[in-house]
């Protein structure tokens, strides 16, 4: 239990964090309405829905690596990461904590980003919805890993996106897949799966990314 | 406490550190000095393990969450208050009677009437004293320790100096500073870098 309180927490912390500096939050939200608008210009009249769903998931994941970007941004500018680090706790909590705030702000940019699409382009599904929040997981998983390590880096905007975007790829699959199949349980299950892997492989690797 | 054998730390090309041997023990007050570049906080570092070493032997037998460190930077959240920053610590750190504890911390070095200001609003000298707050939070048992005094006004020096003294004896201290005059009457041992 005292694992949990760890996370809790650590991701309290963040959720916090953000209430006062929001920094990522009303950037994602910024982006997502945006790009989606540009989107709604860019297409031409009569273009498929299948083409709007493919853009509604670029729209997503950029609006993710947006929001990953500035994940330790607080850690890596006051080098706070050292005292995370030097805690008793299981560094996978920092992890875990981290990841918890990242689906938050993906989950409130997405409440807003699905409502625009349906206003845009067309209603929004059952099976999108269950993608899109599978989805969120694995990105979440992922990206939080990713970017504790491009945080180490000095080139980490560009570390990042590189890192983060073949590994999503899986995750693009599934969810358009999810979104436009007749069968989307199978995608759903792509998904779920890649969640369950990717999150293990995460969680039992970050203390590695965040010690020398 | 440390035992560290022919410790040596690169970073690429650049040899920060070579040949460090020390032992530390239990109770001992070990004062590092040495010129900018030298590789006082690297050494401190790697006892924290912060870093690990490119060479040689290093063993720390301290807990993790026995452990006190100092650095350069206050470790603390800008955006949190300074209740906030301690409250979190004390929760990672498991730390018993948590909220008595950091106002007992807080108190002791003068932040108390700002405790629920921002770190971000704070002096160097008032980041400094709240690092130390979050450093003594959990009465760790070995205490690393760069360049303590930095930042800090006449009076948070000697605040810092009626702590090292009450402390001095009850838990074992690695501190690495430019001026050891000040700390040269707590010192059991002593390792210049070069």
């Amino acid at each position: 239990m005292t694992y949990f309180a760890d996370v809790g927490a650590l991701a309290r912390k963040d959720l916090l964090l953000e209430l006062r500096a929001r920094d990522t939050l009303p950037a994602m939200l910024l982006f997502v309405v945006s790009t989606l608008v540009v989107f709604h210009f860019v297409l031409p009249v009569g273009s498929s829905d299948l083409a709007a769903t493919g853009l509604l998931w670029v729209a997503l994941l950029f609006t993710a690596l947006l929001g990953l970007s500035r994940s330790f941004a607080a850690e890596r500018e006051q080098g706070v990461i050292d005292g995370l680090v030097l805690a008793p706790s299981d560094r996978s909590a920092i992890w875990l904590g981290k990841a918890l705030s990242i689906l938050a702000f993906l989950g409130l940019a997405e409440v807003i980003a699905l409502p625009a699409y349906a206003l845009f382009f067309k209603p929004v599904s059952a099976a999108l919805v269950g993608g899109v929040v599978l989805a969120d997981l694995g990105i979440a998983a992922v990206g939080t890993l990713l970017a504790a390590m491009a945080t180490a880096s000095r080139a980490r905007e560009l570390l990042l996106p590189l890192l983060f975007l073949p590994l999503a790829i899986p995750i693009v699959i599934g969810g358009v897949g999810a979104s436009v199949s007749a069968d989307p349980g199978r995608y759903l299950g792509l998904l779920g799966l890649y969640d369950a892997l990717f999150a293990i492989i995460c969680w039992a690797s970050f203390e590695y990314v965040v010690t020398e | 406490m440390i035992r560290a054998r022919a410790l040596e730390k690169r970073y690429g090309d650049t040899r920060i550190l070579r040949g460090v041997t020390l032992d530390v023990g239990s109770d001992d007050f070990l004062l590092v000095t040495g010129p900018n570049g030298s590789g006082k906080t690297t050494l401190l570092r790697l006892c924290a393990g912060l870093a690990a070493p490119t060479r040689g032997e290093l063993e720390v037998g301290v807990e993790r969450g026995r452990l006190g460190y100092l650095g350069h930077e206050p470790l603390v959240y800008r955006e949190l208050t300074a209740l906030e920053n301690l409250d979190l610590y004390g929760r990672l750190y498991r730390v018993p009677d948590r909220r008595e504890r950091t106002g007992m911390l807080l108190e002791r070095f003068g932040l108390w009437d700002v405790r629920h200001a921002r770190a971000g609003s704070f002096s160097r000298g008032m980041l400094q004293r709240l690092a130390l707050c979050r450093t003594l939070l959990h009465e760790p048992s070995l205490l690393l320790l760069d360049e303590p005094y930095s930042g800090l006004d006449d009076e948070g020096e000697q605040l810092l100096d009626r702590e090292l003294t009450e402390r001095a004896g009850r838990a074992s201290f690695v501190v690495a500073t430019h001026e050891p005059e000040r700390l040269e009457h707590f010192a059991s041992a002593r390792l210049a870098l070069v």
